[in-house]
């Protein structure tokens, strides 16, 4: 026992939660990090971080998406099964051409998400509802169209876009880079942005401010399988087949994932496009963490289950407090 | 069972006793929440086979009182006596099962399930297998039924009958689980006349019967009908109890509002300067404005710069008639017409395009976002007007929330700061803010001045004032007698759903306006006026 005393100031629980809510997934990333730094062995290569980045490339995709579903206080389960239609048409008309056949699985993909918004904003299906029965269907058509059958792409400008840099940076990377601008802009700097995070926040208050809030609803869920098919794009040309029968499977989950440990509450009301970038990167840098020091896939599962319920405790907590 | 012994223990034996021995009584009962006292030691007692009205404006205690009696609360002062003897219900289900009974207007049963089924819920006669003897439970029910004369097919599932039929169901349930008091929750809110008929018939029968019936309805003539005996609330306190017979309507309703019937003159304690006619052509309006089960045929004009007060009882359709106006309802039939352009009904960007706006009942729930910032709730409405090309102008926006905090005094740190951290009447102003900056025609005003406190009240009473000098034409909806009479230069009284007269000039004051509330002339309030 020594004769010095330490004080130690502990800020209010509500001082703590508030740090965590707001740069909780920050923290989390430059900790993961360090303990890699000391830890893992050539996890500080250019060539790791590489492969880092185009592997969260389509989880960060399809979060952008249900960042802004979930904003508006809905969800999207239909995410992985517009993936795999968008998978599922590229074989028939690749011989289009890059540029048709893109345009072509995106409108496909915004179909789902026009069948989703019409039956949450003109039905008034529940969120979870109608999106469930698209994520079913949608993979259904999907596997109808491929014939259940995988089917190896191998024109050169898709490959391209799965493999292919620019100056260093993968394609694929770019264009992730580009979305997760486009959807800033669009949360914190246009009429629709503000207006789908009011609906969110309050959908009462906002059809009785005259809203267009139906329109906004379906605009959203739109945007949303447009990603998702987006990302079934870049899924396809990485892994150069098109594989309806697996691609984007249960990747809903790791996006909400992503959403929510970035700070965008279940409860609608808010969107933070950094924040969710940063929760899908942590995502995987997680996976990568373990992986790299061989622990079991199944554990990393647990790990990621255990990071949900914390970061949702973290924004309960807050609304606790304020 | 949850229930105290004494309650258990206590033998009921309805006829042996005396009516003095009330059936269900409150002795001192206090229920406070976070700080406000709902209910103040009151006393109320129902005596088997009578018929007692429960009255009372919004926020009187009559539903806090409901769910005292019911087990919903329990109170934080006072005790509750079943047959004299002291009861305690932890839950609704212990209040169930002691008698107290309550019917609302929409009915608490399961839809897809038959009559029976709803009515032997959880106590359905068996067979000696165990399993439910279905021919006993139709019977049984068939003749529950026949004695209230209520004539249904009893295997037919619940939700294919009409409501009121569903509602006889309900109280044929709840009087075969022995119930000795049944409580009514403004039962006919949502009937059609002949099953409002139906209705009082079986209410008879039950007083008949012993049963206690508690009724609480905004509809004068039901009361007047219905009960012989009546308590009145007020903020929480029990203000009046005794006869209906002796008591006129004029009087009734000024119970309810605190207002003395003799004389109460203009220019009392609020912060309006001074009424607000005009002679100008109408801005507005609007005919025929009907609504099944809610308004019948209003017609409404207002002129530029006029305050018109719209007077009527909670549950008269004042508030229906506003969101009617706004396009928030839906219309049966009539139409709004703003400069001669009629405007789609049931729209609400239609009628804000046309000028008209509404400050909703509700603020918390209606009004505000609460996660927004100050900003953004103020400009909510008029984003799209102060933007560019579908991207938003912080400039543009600034300059109005700078005009609006300023000139409307909203007190908060920064326009950044959080809307539901501050004060209600700052969060009444935001809303207020919302609607300025449209730049409307008309103004229609639900409650403006509700919760909010006493400085930011006469605050809002002087804008309303003000907006009206500048030639806004403004419709201020108020349950405060007070505030419609000083702040309107007409007022249009509204009872069940119509319009029942127009005061204008020196007619507009409280005498006037509480006669009109009461509707019909005392001398009408017989059997046999209802409509």
């Amino acid at each position: 026992m020594t004769e010095q005393t330490v004080t130690i100031t502990l800020p209010r629980r509500g001082a703590v939660l508030g740090v965590l809510q707001k740069y909780g997934v920050y923290i989390a990333i430059i900790v993961l990090l360090l303990y890699n730094l000391f830890f893992t062995p050539n996890f500080f290569q250019l060539e790791n971080f590489r492969t880092q980045f185009v592997q969260v490339v389509p989880v960060l995709i399809v979060a952008l998406g249900m960042a802004l579903v979930i904003g508006t206080e809905g969800i999207d389960l239909s995410v992985g099964g517009v993936m795999a239609l968008a998978a599922a048409v590229i074989p028939l008309y690749i011989g289009y051409g890059l540029v048709p056949v893109v345009i072509i699985a995106i409108v496909v993909g915004s179909l789902v998400g026009l069948i989703n918004g019409a039956l949450v904003a003109f039905v008034g299906v529940q969120p979870i509802v109608a999106t469930l029965s698209l994520m079913v269907a949608g993979r259904g058509i999907a596997l109808l169209i491929a014939n259940e059958q995988l089917k190896s792409v191998i024109d050169p400008n898709l490959l391209a876009i799965g493999r292919d840099s620019l100056l260093g940076v993968p394609y694929s990377v770019i264009i992730a880079a580009v979305l997760v601008l486009l959807v800033a802009l669009l949360v914190n700097r246009t009429t629709f942005g503000k207006q789908l995070i009011a609906i969110g926040g309050s959908r009462r208050a906002a059809e009785l401010s005259g809203l267009p809030v139906k329109r906004i609803l379906l605009l959203v869920y739109v945007l949303c399988a447009v990603l998702a098919a987006i990302a079934g794009i870049i899924g396809t040309a990485r892994l150069g087949a098109s594989v309806p029968s697996t691609l984007g499977n249960l990747i809903e989950l790791s996006a909400i994932t992503a959403v929510v440990v970035g700070g965008t509450p279940l409860t609608g009301g808010q969107v933070k496009v950094a924040g969710t970038v940063a929760g899908a990167l942590l995502l995987q840098f997680i996976g990568a963490t373990l992986n790299q020091h061989n622990v079991p896939d199944a554990f990393s599962q647990i790990t990621q289950a255990v990071i949900i319920l914390f970061a949702v405790y973290i924004q309960r907590g807050r609304t606790a407090v304020r | 069972m949850a229930i105290e012994s004494p309650i258990s223990g206590a033998p009921f034996d309805g006829q042996a006793r005396t009516s003095a021995v009330p059936v269900l009584e409150a002795r001192g009962v206090t229920k406070r929440f976070a700080g406000v006292t709902a209910l103040d030691s009151v006393d109320f007692a129902v005596r088997p086979g009578e018929s007692l009205a429960l009255m009372g404006e919004n926020g009187a205690g009559k539903s806090t009182l409901i769910k005292v009696l019911t087990g919903v609360y329990q109170p934080d002062e006072g005790e509750l006596l079943l047959g004299g003897v002291p009861a305690k219900f932890a839950r609704p289900l212990d209040a169930q099962r002691s008698g107290v009974s309550t019917i609302y207007q929409e009915v608490n049963l399961i839809p897809l399930m038959s009559v029976a089924q709803n009515i032997f819920l959880g106590r359905e006669p068996r067979n000696r297998f165990g399993l439910i003897n279905f021919p006993r439970m139709y019977a049984d029910a068939r003749a529950l039924l026949d004695v209230y004369g209520i004539d249904v097919d009893v295997r037919r599932p619940l939700r294919s009958l009409a409501l009121g039929i569903q509602q006889m169901v309900a109280l044929a349930r709840s009087v075969s689980i022995n119930a000795r008091v049944v409580i009514m929750d403004e039962p006919t809110s949502s009937l059609e006349a002949r099953e409002v008929e139906t209705l009082f018939s079986v209410v008879a029968l039950l007083r008949e019967q012993g049963i206690a019936i508690v009724y609480v309805s905004h509809r004068m003539d039901e009361i007047y009908r219905v009960a012989e005996r009546v308590v009145v609330l007020r903020d929480g306190r029990v203000v009046h109890v005794g006869g209906l017979t002796e008591l006129p309507r004029v009087e009734l309703i000024s119970l309810m509002l605190g207002r003395s019937v003799e004389k109460v003159s203009r220019g009392g304690t609020t912060a309006f300067g001074g009424s607000h006619s005009s002679s100008a052509p109408p801005v507005l309006v609007a005919d025929d404005l009907s609504r099944k089960h809610q308004i019948d045929g209003i017609d409404i004009q207002i002129r530029p710069g006029e305050v018109v007060g719209l007077g009527g009882l909670l549950g008269s359709g004042r508030s229906e008639t506003l969101k009617a106006l706004a396009g928030v309802m839906q219309l049966d039939r009539g139409s709004v017409k703003i400069d001669g352009k009629t405007v789609r009904s049931g729209s609400v960007p239609a009628a804000i395009r046309a000028g008209i706006v509404m400050l909703p009942e509700d603020r918390k729930a209606e009004g505000i976002v609460p996660g927004l910032s100050v900003r953004d709730n103020i400009v909510l409405a008029a984003l799209p007007r102060l933007s560019r090309g579908g991207f938003s102008s912080k400039k543009n926006q600034d300059a109005v929330v700078d005009v609006f905090m300023k000139r409307l005094h909203i007190k908060a740190s920064s326009p950044d700061q959080i809307v539901s951290e501050l004060s209600g009447g700052n969060q009444q102003k935001v809303m207020i803010a919302r609607w300025l900056a449209m730049s409307p025609k008309v103004l229609l005003l639900d409650e403006p001045t509700r919760g909010i406190d006493v400085g930011a009240k006469a605050e809002v009473q002087a804008l309303i004032d003000e907006l009206a000098r500048e030639g806004l034409a403004i419709v201020l909806v108020s349950s405060e007698v007070e505030e419609v009479v000083e702040g309107s230069a007409r007022v249009l009284v509204l009872r069940e759903g119509s319009l029942e007269t127009e005061l204008e000039g020196d007619d507009v004051n409280e005498d006037r306006l509480l006669a009109a509330l009461a509707g019909a002339t005392d001398s009408a309030i017989t059997p046999g006026a209802d409509k």
